[in-house]
C-alpha cells in the first residue's frame, strides 16, 4: 500500500512496486487526463506535474512519487494554467486532442519558469511532447498568446 | 478473411471518387441536389428518401429527425454520423444544422449516432463510415436539410399556437418571433409540440449570401473539453464497473501462428486473471492495464512461421523494383507512349521506392465489449461502424442488430481505425467469447502493438519515364507502380479495383491533368502477408511525390521555372491553376528565395480538393535541412469551416512532413524493426515549419479537407532540397540520405 498526494488529495493504492504512476492515476484512481501514448517517455502524453515540475508519469514509479505533490491536467490551477487553457480554446489548438493534456502541462510549467518564452524556449520545453495531428504551429502560437494573456 | 459485411441497397462509392459517382438510382432524387449544392438554386427541394426516414422519427419528444433533437431546456443536439478523430467532422455537421436552424452557437451540442446503417450511412459509401475525406461532401445537403426541416416544424408549431401567418414569423438566434404581435418563443419552448407535427416534404434552404456560419466561423464543439483533460471522451479512458483489461500477444511475423504457449510466469503476475490462446495470438486478461502488459511480457510463446512473411523489406523492394521494369497492367493509356519515347529529345527515367508507413495515431487502438450471450455492446472510436458491427456479430454468432456501438471520440486515426476487416472488433469478440462472462472487456493496444501490427501504408516501387520535346515540354509520361493492393479482397474491391488495377496504386497518375499527349499508367499487384491499409491520402501519399518530383526534374532539364512550367501544363485545369498561382503569390515566388534558403513547389489534387504548397528550406552547418516555411493554397469548394480547413492543411502538412523526413517501417527476415516512438519518431515541434494557408473562395460543392494537405508536402520539400543540392531523392525517407 502506498500513499500518493494527487490533485490535492491523499490517495491510498495497493499496487505492485513496479507500477508506473501513469497506470495508478489512470486505472486505480480513474484520473484519465494523463494519457497513454507510448509507455517509454517518448511522446509526453502522460505528462503531469510533480512538485510543479513536468514529468513523464509512464516512466515514473508510483512508489517513487509518494513524497511529491502530483497534479494532473484534471486539476491544474494558477494563472499560467488558466492562460494556457484560454489560449488553447481561443486558437482552437486541439484536433484529436489526445496529446493535448500533456502538451498543456508542459506549456504551463514553461510559463511558470519563463513567463515570456522565446521560440527557442518553446522548442526546448515542448520538444518531448509529440502530436501526430501536428498541431505544433498552433501550440507555439497559443503559448505566445498565453504569455500575452498573463501580461493582461 | 472474415465474411463481407452486409451491404445496403445504395452502392458504395470509392473513397475519394468524384461526386458524380454518388448518382445511384436509389438516391437519385437526393443526389441530383448534391451535384448542384452551393449554387444558390436549392429552393423547394423534393426530399423523398430523407423525409421518409425522418417521418418515422417524428414523435413529439423533441426528436425532429434522426439528426436533430431539441430539448425543453433549449439544447439542440446534432446527431453525428461520422467519427471525429480530430478532423473536425462533428463541428462541421453541427455547423450545417445550426446554419439552417438559426440556432445559437451556445445551444448546440453533439452526440454520436448509434450503429444504424440505413439511417446514418455515409451516402458516398452506402454504409456507416468515415473516410476518403467525404464527411462534408456527403453530408452537406443532408444535414442542412435536417436543420431546415426542424426549423420549418418549429415555425409550424408557432403558427398553430399563436394563430398567426407563417410569412410573418422570423427565426433568429434560437428563437421564433412574431413581430406584429410581439410574441416570441425559444426553440426549447416549441420543441415538443413542433416535433410531433407533420414532417414537411419540401423545405427551403438558405441562400449562400444569407449564411451566418458556413464559410464564416463556428467554434469547434470539442475544443473546450479537449483543453481540459478530455474526460469520458476516448475509448482508452473508458472505465466500466467490473471491467477486465486484455492485451493480445501477436505473432512476430505476419502470418505466423501460435505453436506452443508457456503461460506459467504470466499467470504468476499478480492481477493476471487468465491467459487464452486465440486464433490471432495469445490473450492475457487482467484486472487492469499494467498487470496485463506485465503478464504478456512474461509469456513464452513458440510460433509457427510456415506461411508467414519472412522476407526483409529490402529484398521485397528490390524484387518490386525489378518487376517495375517489366510491363504492368494498364490503368490509363493516352496516345502512343513508345513513340513519344522514340521521338523524344530527352527522356528522364527514375526508379522510386516508398517504405511501409504506420499511421501511429496518438491514441493506440482500443475497443471495449460486453457480451451476455445474446447481445453485445461495443465502445470504441469506430470509423466503419457497419463493418465493426457486422464483424463482431459474425464472430459472436449473433445478428448484426444485436451489436450496439457507442462511438467514442478517437485520438487520431489517419486511416487506421477504418479497417476493412475490422480485425480489432473481431479480436474484441474473440475475447468476449473466450472470457465467457458478461463483464466488459477492454482490449488495449500498446504503442508496440500499433507500430508492429501491420495495416501499413503499402510500400511501393515506381518506375517513371518522362519524354521531353525539343522545347523541353513533356510529350509522354510513363508510370508503373508495384506494391500490394489495398482494396483487393476487401468490400471495396468491386469499386476500386478495375481490370486488375488497384485505384490507390495509380491515383494521381490515372487522373493526372497535366497536358501531356502520351500517357501510359500501369500497376502490378505484389503479394505479401503484410496487412496494408489506407494511410492519410492513400495512394496520393506516394504518387504525388513521384509525379511532382519528376515534373520538377523535367522543368529543370528544360531550363524552365517550376511554377511557370506547371502552369503551362495545367491550362485545362483551372482549379489547380488557381491554387498554384495563389501559393506562388503568397510566397512571392518570382522574387526567389532569400539568401541561404531554397524553395520547392508541388501541386496535387486528391479527394477532389486541389492544393498547392511551396516549401522553403534552410541548410544547417552539418549539411542537413530544416523546413522553415510552407505556403499553402487550397480549393475545396465551399469552405464550411475555414479555420478548420486551415487546421487540416497545417496538420496534413505536418503529418506528411514527418513521414518523408524519417518514418519507415522496415522488416528484417519478416520481423518489424521499429517498435515505438524512439524508432518511429514522430514529427516534433522543432521540425514544424511556419505555415500560411489560404482557402480559395468557391461556390462549388464542398470536397475533402482531411487528407489533401498531405500529398504535396513531400515533393515540395524534396524539390526545395533538390534546388539546394542538385540531387534527386527517389527513395524515402529523406533520413536515408543524411538530409535531416
Amino acid at each position: 500500500m502506498i500513499t500518493l498526494k494527487v490533485n490535492g488529495q491523499q490517495r491510498e493504492v495497493d499496487v505492485a512496486d513496479d507500477t508506473p504512476l501513469l497506470w495508478v492515476l489512470r486505472d486505480e484512481l480513474k484520473i484519465t487526463g494523463p494519457k497513454f501514448g507510448c509507455g517509454i517517455a517518448q511522446c509526453g502524453a502522460c505528462t503531469v506535474h510533480a512538485d510543479g515540475v513536468p514529468i513523464r508519469s509512464c516512466q515514473t514509479l508510483a512508489a517513487d512519487a509518494t513524497d511529491m505533490e502530483i497534479v494532473t491536467i484534471d486539476a491544474v490551477s494558477g494563472k499560467e494554467a488558466k492562460a494556457i487553457q484560454a489560449a488553447w480554446e481561443e486558437m482552437a489548438v486541439p484536433q484529436c486532442g489526445y496529446c493535448q493534456s500533456g502538451q498543456m502541462m508542459s506549456a504551463t510549467a514553461l510559463l511558470r519558469d519563463t513567463p515570456k518564452p522565446s521560440d527557442a524556449d518553446i522548442d526546448s520545453a515542448m520538444w518531448g511532447n509529440a502530436c501526430r495531428c501536428a498541431t505544433y504551429h498552433r501550440i507555439r502560437a497559443a503559448i505566445h498568446r498565453a504569455a500575452e494573456i498573463m501580461e493582461g | 478473411m472474415l465474411p463481407m459485411p452486409h451491404r445496403t441497397s445504395a452502392v458504395p462509392a470509392p473513397l475519394g471518387a468524384p461526386l458524380g459517382v454518388l448518382t445511384t438510382p436509389s438516391r437519385r432524387g437526393f443526389l441530383k441536389l448534391t451535384a448542384g449544392a452551393g449554387a444558390g438554386l436549392i429552393i423547394g427541394l423534393k426530399l423523398p428518401a430523407l423525409t421518409k426516414a425522418h417521418a418515422a422519427a417524428a414523435a413529439g419528444d423533441g426528436t425532429f429527425n434522426p439528426f436533430v433533437r431539441i430539448a425543453p431546456d433549449d439544447t439542440v443536439t446534432v446527431i453525428i454520423k461520422h467519427l471525429d478523430k480530430g478532423q473536425g467532422a462533428a463541428t462541421g455537421l453541427a455547423t450545417l444544422v445550426a446554419e439552417e436552424l438559426d440556432a445559437r452557437v451556445d445551444q448546440v451540442k453533439v452526440e454520436y449516432a448509434p450503429a444504424n446503417t440505413p439511417v446514418y450511412q455515409n451516402l458516398a459509401f452506402g454504409m456507416m463510415g468515415t473516410g476518403g475525406s467525404t464527411a462534408m461532401a456527403n453530408s452537406f445537403m443532408q444535414y442542412r436539410e435536417a436543420g431546415a426541416i426542424a426549423r420549418a416544424m418549429l415555425k409550424d408549431a408557432a403558427v398553430k399556437q399563436w394563430g398567426v401567418a407563417l410569412a410573418d414569423l422570423e427565426v433568429k438566434d434560437g428563437k421564433v418571433t412574431h413581430a406584429k404581435s410581439g410574441r416570441s418563443a425559444t426553440f426549447g419552448e416549441l420543441a415538443d409540440a413542433a416535433s410531433g407535427l407533420r414532417v414537411p416534404t419540401q423545405v427551403e434552404l438558405k441562400k449562400p449570401e444569407d449564411w451566418i456560419y458556413i464559410g464564416k466561423s463556428f467554434p469547434r464543439v470539442d475544443v473546450v473539453n479537449k483543453s481540459h483533460g478530455a474526460p469520458n471522451t476516448y475509448g482508452m479512458d473508458l472505465h466500466l464497473d467490473d471491467m477486465v483489461v486484455a492485451v493480445i500477444q501477436k505473432p512476430p511475423m505476419f502470418g505466423a501462428t501460435v505453436a506452443a504457449v508457456d503461460d506459467a510466469d504470466a499467470k504468476a503476475v499478480p492481477g493476471v486473471l487468465a491467459v487464452v490462446p486465440l486464433p490471432v495470438g495469445v490473450a492475457v486478461f487482467a484486472t487492469s492495464t499494467w498487470p496485463a502488459l506485465k503478464g504478456r511480457e512474461a509469456l513464452k510463446v513458440e510460433w509457427n512461421a510456415s506461411g508467414a512473411e519472412t522476407r526483409s523489406t529490402d529484398t521485397m523492394l528490390q524484387e518490386w523494383t525489378a518487376r517495375a521494369a517489366q510491363p504492368g497492367t494498364v490503368g490509363r493509356k493516352d496516345g502512343d507512349m513508345a513513340k513519344a519515347i522514340a521521338d523524344a529529345a530527352q527522356v528522364i527515367e527514375a526508379d522510386y521506392t516508398f517504405p511501409y508507413l504506420a499511421h501511429a495515431p496518438m491514441e493506440p487502438l482500443d475497443i471495449a465489449i460486453r457480451f451476455d450471450g445474446e447481445a453485445a455492446e461495443i465502445w470504441t472510436g469506430s470509423q466503419f461502424q457497419t463493418i465493426d458491427q457486422a464483424v463482431a456479430a459474425t464472430v459472436l454468432g449473433i445478428p448484426p442488430e444485436k451489436v450496439s456501438i457507442n462511438t467514442m471520440w478517437a485520438g487520431g486515426s489517419f486511416g487506421r481505425r477504418a479497417i476493412y476487416n475490422s480485425h480489432y472488433a473481431a479480436e474484441a469478440a474473440m475475447l468476449a467469447k473466450a472470457w465467457g462472462k458478461p463483464q466488459p472487456i477492454k482490449l488495449v493496444y500498446s504503442r508496440e502493438d500499433d507500430i508492429k501490427g501491420g495495416y501499413y501504408r503499402p510500400a511501393h516501387a515506381h518506375k517513371v519515364k518522362i519524354a521531353l520535346g525539343a522545347d523541353g515540354m513533356p510529350t509522354g509520361l510513363y508510370f508503373h507502380a508495384v506494391g500490394q493492393s489495398i482494396f483487393a479482397g476487401t468490400p471495396f474491391e468491386s469499386f476500386l479495383v478495375h481490370n486488375g488495377v488497384d485505384n490507390s496504386a495509380v491515383e494521381g497518375f490515372e487522373d493526372m491533368t497535366y497536358a501531356i499527349p502520351n500517357v501510359l499508367v500501369e500497376a502490378t499487384m505484389a503479394e505479401s502477408k503484410v496487412p496494408v491499409l489506407w494511410w492519410r491520402s492513400v495512394g496520393h501519399s506516394q504518387n504525388a511525390y513521384t509525379m511532382e518530383t519528376i515534373i520538377d526534374r523535367a522543368a529543370k532539364a528544360a531550363g524552365k521555372d517550376p511554377v511557370a512550367y506547371r502552369l503551362a501544363l495545367l491550362k485545362d485545369d483551372p482549379r489547380k491553376t488557381g491554387v498554384l498561382k495563389k501559393a506562388a503569390e503568397m510566397a512571392n515566388w518570382d522574387a526567389g528565395a532569400p539568401a541561404g534558403r531554397y524553395r520547392g513547389v508541388a501541386v496535387h489534387r486528391s479527394f477532389n480538393t486541389s492544393v498547392a504548397e511551396i516549401a522553403e528550406v534552410s541548410k544547417r552547418d552539418d549539411g542537413t535541412f530544416k523546413v522553415e516555411k510552407v505556403w499553402c493554397a487550397v480549393d475545396c469548394g465551399v469552405a464550411v469551416n475555414p479555420d478548420n480547413i486551415k487546421a487540416q492543411m497545417e496538420g496534413g502538412i505536418g503529418y506528411g512532413l514527418g513521414a518523408i523526413l524519417r518514418n519507415q517501417i522496415t522488416m528484417t527476415d519478416g520481423v518489424v524493426d521499429q517498435g515505438n516512438f524512439d524508432t518511429y519518431e514522430p514529427l516534433r515541434i522543432t521540425d514544424m515549419p511556419d505555415i500560411e494557408v489560404f482557402v480559395i473562395a468557391s461556390a462549388e460543392p464542398p470536397t475533402g479537407a482531411g487528407e489533401p494537405g498531405t500529398p504535396p508536402i513531400g515533393p515540395a520539400v524534396a524539390n526545395a532540397i533538390m534546388a539546394a543540392t542538385g540531387e534527386a531523392y527517389t527513395d524515402l525517407p529523406l533520413s536515408k540520405h543524411d538530409l535531416v
